[in-house]
């Protein structure tokens, strides 16, 4: 795949833009069109977009953390949030609220947000898993460094 | 609370272990034992409660939905405060021993973590009162065990080891699990407590056989009864804590505890009697003589394990008072010498790395505490008075003879099957450390600490029990026997019962048993020996091994036929099978008669509908790959913009993402593959728009003839109603998903975390295998290599001392037919 200047400039600004946007989808999901899958996919999109065009290696990279322990931590979240009704006796996945003050505003938080946020790291791990290991499963889908190699500084990224 | 303490503490402590092992080292078991220990102390609190046929309960609902509800409820009574008490009991005493046995392994963290959970497990399942509950600890146990016997996951036999026991004592745990449903739907409860009480109801019911049937599938396969122990002895591949624990005190008493959890609900029939008495006696008595055609000291530890579980589940069969008291008698006196021995054996592989029994003697002048606490403990195996063990067979002779059920037969098969006891507890005890050093125990020296405090404790309460019966018998063993009997008793336990037929027997059993003892050596190497451990011991494992290649064998069958690996005919039997189904209930019903009524229809429909159906048809007629998934993708967008005009922004926004991701990874992937070439026939290609047709008809019909129902609304307006209230949300969709249905959801993405990892896992493994097969010119060749690496040149364990002892005499080759059996 060749190399692409438009995109990867304005990569550079579209990525961290829709991983903003896709915490604000997830942010708002309870009330408003959002939530954790949407928010997800939006994210993983974004690492996607990256990997067009940087090459996967980069995007793992930018990631930080392995898509797995993303999936993992992901529904280790989303179960942590169903066991804690038990602890103040009420059935699993009960929503428990809590309610305060902020700058005059009032809000609201719930056991249920950590749910949608176990779901969007699961989609987004889910997701870039699937493009990463295609990638390393020989197809070259995203662009490389020259001669086909990656950076050495990348190759602790790649396991 | 405080039973929830006891039963989560050890699934707690196992999330953290492999962290606090390695700050704590070589201290960690002793560390660890200190959660058992106050398991202990604060069970050993409901002691008077659970006099007189008293109990504790404290329930919590963990599902609830109406009319269908889950209890994390538990019932602490005599029954379950014994097997409680036993488990944690025994379980400090492991946690210290494992600790010095597998000082410095690499993994010891992991494996107290899988330790701490079995432990969790089996306290969970003995203090559970909801049948549901007890399923769930149940599978633990077998989760758990499965971890433990696998923990040298680099050698082959252990894994195919564990993978046996994993799937024979699943597919007891699926039919107990079929048994329990069952019972529900006689009682209709699920409690434990009120079920024992509706003996009569169960008993009477046409599920009674079924009933008994599918719990005894259960409890055999767990307790490793005939035809069932094979697993047992293979699973002597775990490391020496693990068979000390889990085949002395507790998993395999998890059947001898369903049978006496469940024994006032199913027992008395005659059905029952001679079910469970034939198949315990029939076990007992292979297996103690099996054991000594065995040279390894854990092959003969884990027959004479079966034994004892045979022993149990015989008492169990004849039900009648004394001989439920000599079942929870045993169960005790068992545990402690078992463990005790099994930890010996431990520490005399540890040292020296041999379990030969003909390549051991003398041990005792290296290993003196060692050797003393193997003394005390086989004393008590032999049943020698004065030690706990003699209680425990006078009480068992007592059963037999007084038990009103084929007395004088099930009398004579329990002293034969006790002089073969006695003579391995010779084998064990008497001639590795005894005689003149042979040459591998010149090689010894007196283990550490970790090593030998668990067996000296249990080997001391071998003997004090023996000289005090009463610490024990009158406050835990009598509570337990009137939970089992259904009705309060107690337990009167002495030493001396003066000169009575049982003592004769027992003279007679010992007597005999040390003559056996002498004689084993021969018996060992004669042919009907070899023939006897060939029929039912190794014989059973082979038969085991046939079971799973017909399996194998089946599901190769069916899955040539149904997954042939092109996607183009999975495609095919899918959309085939529903132009089928759902057409034939068509055409069963006489579902016609629709009106097409285009009379709300407005321009913005009718162009997303044009670009829906464009989006298809173009695909039928182009050649690039390319261009058709992005006419795919079109199709897709049409129907995101449906769900926006009918007011669904959730819905339209998730679609036209997924489009966009599925195109673009489509594009990533196909712009690597050839143009779409003919290589479909003429007649391939009317089959195919044959079923598209069909397809589509079948769809269009169905949309149709549902729209000629009236709406039902009920459900849009509870969620209208109720989503702000109830769910503190005004995004129905939102609210739906993670609090209204959210176990839908928690359901869904760990299918889908479970497809990543397959994926993951397939791309893999694949990408390692096309190493060096043209197509990695790319970084991923070398990239893949460490993969790859990590998988062959796995570091051996530093648990596997003397796996195979030498092989070369006779005796070593029976034991890697028998016990060590490679992997086949």
């Amino acid at each position: 795949m060749i190399r692409s200047l438009i995109l990867q400039t304005s990569v550079k600004l579209l990525t961290p833009l829709m991983v903003l946007f896709s915490i604000f989808l997830l942010l708002r999901g309870h009330d408003e069109s959002g939530g954790g899958f949407i928010g997800g996919l939006v994210a993983a999109g974004a690492f996607a977009l990256y990997a067009a065009a940087y090459g996967s290696a980069l995007s793992r990279k930018t990631l930080r953390v392995s898509p797995l322990e993303l999936m993992s931590v992901g529904v280790g979240l989303a179960l942590l949030s169903g066991l804690l009704p038990l602890l103040f006796g009420e059935p699993i996945l009960t929503g428990l609220w809590a309610y305060f003050t902020l700058g005059g505003e009032d809000m609201k938080v719930g056991s249920v947000l950590l749910f949608d946020i176990g779901v969007y790291l699961l989609v987004v791990g889910m997701v870039l898993t699937v493009i990463y290991e295609l990638d390393l499963f020989g197809l070259g889908l995203f662009p490389r460094e020259e001669g086909g190699q990656v950076p050495e500084e990348y190759q602790d990224v790649l396991r | 609370m405080g039973i929830l303490a006891v039963v989560f503490a050890g699934f707690i402590l196992a999330a953290f272990t492999p962290w606090i092992t390695r700050s704590l080292g070589r201290l960690s078991g002793w560390m660890y034992a200190l959660v058992p220990t106050g398991i202990v102390a604060y069970l050993a609190t409901y002691t008077a409660a659970v006099q007189d046929g008293g109990a504790v309960s404290a329930s919590f609902d963990w599902v609830a939905v109406e009319a269908f509800t889950v209890s994390l409820s538990f019932y602490l009574d005599g029954l379950s405060l014994f097997f409680a008490l036993l488990i944690s009991g025994v379980g400090a005493l492991i946690y210290i021993y494992a600790g010095a046995y597998l000082e410095g392994h690499h993994h010891l963290g992991r494996f107290f973590s899988y330790l701490s959970m079995f432990m969790a497990s089996m306290i969970g399942m003995v203090l559970a009162d909801n049948l549901l509950t007890f399923y769930i600890f149940f599978e633990g146990t077998s989760f758990a065990s499965f971890m433990l016997i696998g923990f040298n996951h680099y050698s082959s036999e252990s894994r195919r080891s564990a993978w046996q026991a994993l799937l024979v004592t699943k597919a007891g745990g699926l039919a107990l699990l079929v048994g329990f449903v069952l019972m529900y739907m006689v009682t209709g409860t699920y409690q434990i407590s009120e079920i024992i009480q509706q003996g009569a109801l169960i008993q009477q019911s046409e599920f009674y056989v079924a009933i008994v049937i599918l719990v005894l599938a259960g409890a055999f396969t767990k307790s490793a009864q005939f035809p069932f122990y094979f697993w047992l002895p293979n699973a002597m591949k775990a490391p020496t804590p693990v068979s000390a624990y889990l085949h002395s005190a507790t998993m395999v008493k998890a059947g001898i505890y369903v049978m006496a959890r469940l024994h006032p609900a199913l027992s008395g029939t005659d059905f029952w009697v001679i079910v469970v008495t034939s198949f315990g006696a029939l076990t007992m008595l292979l297996s103690a003589w099996l054991a000594l055609q065995y040279t390894d000291m854990k092959g003969v530890l884990a027959y004479t394990t079966v034994m004892a579980l045979g022993l149990l589940t015989m008492l169990l069969g004849i039900g009648s008072e004394i001989a439920l008291k000599a079942c929870m008698l045993f169960v005790l006196v068992h545990a402690l010498y078992k463990a005790t021995l099994f930890m010996i054996t431990g520490a005399v592989d540890h040292g020296i790395h041999v379990r030969d029994i003909t390549k051991l003697s003398g041990l005792r002048h290296k290993m003196p505490i060692t050797a003393a606490a193997a003394g005390l403990a086989a004393l008590s195996m032999a049943g020698i008075p004065p030690f706990f063990g003699f209680i425990g067979k006078e009480v068992v002779y007592e059963a037999a003879l007084n038990g009103g059920v084929a007395e004088t037969a099930i009398a004579g098969i329990s002293v034969l099957a006790n002089i073969a006891l006695v003579a391995g507890a010779g084998l064990l005890a008497l001639k590795p450390f005894w005689g003149s050093p042979s040459e591998a125990a010149e090689h010894a020296h007196q283990a550490s600490a970790g090593l030998w405090f668990g067996p000296v404790v249990l080997a001391a309460f071998c003997v004090l029990l023996g000289l005090f019966p009463g610490w024990f018998g009158d406050p835990f063993l009598g509570p337990a026997v009137g939970a089992v009997m259904g009705e309060p008793t107690s337990l009167y336990l002495v030493l001396w019962h003066g000169f009575t037929i049982e003592l004769l027997l027992s003279a007679i059993t010992v007597a005999s048993g040390v003559a056996l003892y002498f004689a084993t050596p021969a018996m060992r190497n004669h042919a009907i020996g070899r023939g006897f451990e060939r029929a039912f011991g190794s014989g059973l494992d082979r038969g085991y091994d046939r079971v799973i290649d017909g399996i194998l064998g089946l599901a190769k069958w069916q899955t040539r036929l149904l997954q042939n690996g092109v996607l183009r005919y999975y495609m095919a039997t899918i959309l085939g099978f529903t132009v089928l189904l759902v057409g034939g209930t068509f055409l069963r019903h006489e579902l016609g008669g629709f009106a097409i009524d285009f009379s709300d229809l407005q321009i913005y429909d009718a162009a997303i509908a044009l670009l829906i159906v464009s989006g298809a048809i173009s695909i039928i007629f182009l050649r690039s790959r390319l261009a058709a998934v992005v006419s795919l993708g079109i199709s897709g967008i049409g129907i995101a913009l449906v769900y926006l005009t009918f007011g669904a922004p959730d819905l339209a926004m998730t679609q036209f993402l997924v489009e966009t991701l599925t195109v673009i990874l489509f594009a990533l992937v196909l712009i690597e593959l050839p143009n779409l070439k003919e290589s479909v026939s003429n007649g391939g290609r009317i089959r195919d728009a044959l079923i598209a047709v069909g397809v589509g008809a079948v769809i269009t019909g169905l949309m149709l003839v549902a729209l000629q129902y009236p709406f039902d609304s009920s459900m849009a307006n509870f969620y209208a109603v109720n989503t702000y209230t109830e769910a503190e949300g005004r995004n129905i969709v939102n609210t739906i998903l993670v609090d209204f249905r959210a176990i839908d959801t928690l359901g869904e993405i760990v299918v889908l975390m479970i497809a990543g990892f397959g994926i993951y896992t397939l791309l893999s493994y694949q990408s390692a295998g096309s190493e060096g097969e043209g197509n990695s010119e790319g970084p991923e060749g070398k990239v893949d290599q460490p993969r790859r690496e990590t998988l062959a040149d796995a570091p051996a364990s530093a648990d596997q001392p003397a796996a195979a002892p030498a092989s070369g005499d006779a005796n070593g080759a029976d034991i890697a037919e028998s016990v060590d059996k490679p992997d086949t």
